[in-house]
């Protein structure tokens, strides 16, 4: 979070070394990426040793892992479950599927892009991206937290209408409780 | 001037109180993670994880009573550490003893999961509903060997209070651990349930209730229950040294007595997989109720 005078202040810097040492994942199983996750924070790669740990729900959460592919129907409860998160709130798109459709470019239920539905803060590349390169990903998004410039959640509130339009285009019967944070 | 020194003494407590729960929470994870043969978080962890958690905002609101829940935990936690003699000759760490606290800290004890109980039934989430049955239904299975174990102490030293039963050992020279031995297996067997460590860990349940009554918390009600939970902690593990290993004169010797007897519920929880609700209640009103049994018969015959 930056100020006015484009420097963090001292207690800023404190929050975010918190925050990037201590990443709790909501780790949504949407696609095929969900079985990579196992091996990631389990004993052979070991995630925990870098402060990132499973979050049970969306309301302890920091970080929203959208593992894969995201059909029309799951792009809905993605987004309730984004929205129930507290803030600051960080998204990680995982594999390939996500930054351009991947191997289900011209399918007629998936969503392409998911930048335009959701704030994401660091791409994860590949199909499947292995634990290396998961923890890779996770490392980028705590230098961005360290920086302060991790800010999607931010953006997503201020650019919140073009959000919405993009995702109501796609989901035809839009039953959700507005929030307001 | 007394007062203000017993109140900066109730703070100091305090402080002592969640800075070791908190180690011995990261300790924990340390262990765990080692015993998995990885390298696991730093020991610190916990720190970190609490203030993340009070740094976050939090706009979740169901009411009132929600609100509270975690306030009751914290009430409870403060309670007994204060009723509890974390030394043998007090010094610093002021206590609000009396005769018949022992009871009272039965009582208190419970009351903070009740409070719980109350605040995350507000919240409306299914899982938090079944995470209170659970709970209140483990609560009713260690409750009877833990209730045991204290009454045959009450019962043998004929008396209802905890620094009563300190003098007792001090005077007697042997720790009640080896003087009824059968009272220290049912209260060590109760202590399982008390922490709610795997095998006990059927209440907040990871990856099957999502975490219980807690999942409609986060944020700074996380970081209020977690910093009540290290409390209650190191309040509960400094009363079982004061009953059953003979208390302590000082911190390293406290730090020591209290780790090792951290140890046991950990270790074990390691070896053993979860238990359904029955099971944990069979287990409680099994071995560690007959072994209480044995300990108020042993009173009343000594």
């Amino acid at each position: 979070m930056y100020n006015d005078k484009n420097s963090q202040k001292i207690v800023d810097y404190i929050q975010n070394w918190t925050r990037k040492h201590s990443i709790w994942v909501l780790a949504y199983g949407t696609g095929c990426g969900a079985i990579e996750i196992p091996p990631t924070m389990t004993s052979r790669y070991d995630s925990e040793r870098l402060g990132i740990r499973g979050a049970a729900t969306p309301r302890q959460a920091d970080v929203l892992l959208i593992t894969g592919y995201l059909t029309v129907k799951t792009l809905k409860r993605v987004i309730r479950v984004y929205e129930q998160m507290q803030d600051p709130k960080y998204v990680i798109g995982f594999g390939s599927c996500t930054i351009n459709g991947g191997m289900y470019f011209d399918s007629y239920n998936t969503i392409k892009v998911l930048d335009k539905y959701l704030p994401v803060d660091v791409y994860i590349n590949g199909c499947m991206p292995r634990p290396e390169a998961v923890i890779q990903g996770f490392v980028k998004l705590q230098k961005r937290i360290g920086e302060g410039r991790a800010t999607g959640a931010k953006h997503y509130k201020e650019n919140l209408e073009w959000y919405r339009a993009n995702q109501k285009k796609i989901i035809p019967n839009w039953v959700m409780p507005e929030y307001n944070w | 001037m007394e007062l203000f020194i017993n109140i900066l003494g109730a703070i100091v407590t305090f402080l002592v109180a969640f800075i070791v729960g908190m180690t011995y929470g990261g300790l924990n994870r340390k262990i765990t993670a080692r015993v998995q043969n990885r390298k696991g978080p730093p020991f610190y962890q916990n720190f970190i994880d609490a203030f993340k958690l009070s740094s976050k905002e939090t706009a979740i609101h169901h009411g009132i009573m929600h609100y509270l829940g975690p306030a009751f935990l914290m009430v409870s936690s403060v309670m007994t550490l204060l009723i509890v003699p974390v030394f043998t000759n007090n010094g610093w760490f002021p206590n609000l003893n009396f005769k018949g606290d022992l009871i009272f800290l039965i009582y208190i004890m419970t009351f903070g999961p009740l409070g719980m109980a109350l605040g995350s039934g507000q919240t409306g989430n299914p899982n938090a509903a079944i995470g209170v049955t659970r709970g209140l239904s483990q609560m009713v299975g260690f409750e009877i060997p833990w209730v045991m174990a204290l009454i045959a102490l009450m019962i043998q030293y004929h008396t209802t209070s905890i620094e009563g039963l300190m003098e007792a050992q001090a005077q007697t020279g042997t720790w009640f651990m080896f003087s009824s031995p059968f009272a220290f297996i049912a209260a060590i067997l109760a202590m399982f349930g008390m922490f709610r460590y795997s095998p006990f860990d059927i209440v907040s349940a990871p990856t099957e209730l999502a975490s219980g009554p807690a999942s409609e918390n986060g944020g700074k009600y996380l970081f209020v229950m977690m910093s009540s939970g290290s409390v209650f902690t190191f309040a509960k593990l400094t009363l079982y040294v004061d009953l059953f290993l003979g208390g302590a004169a000082n911190l390293p010797v406290l730090l020591l007595k209290t780790f090792a007897l951290y140890l046991i519920p950990i270790l074990y929880g390691m070896t053993t997989p979860r238990y359904r609700t029955e099971q944990a209640i069979r287990w409680f009103w099994g071995w560690p109720s007959f072994f209480g049994l044995l300990a108020i018969i042993q009173a009343v015959i000594l």
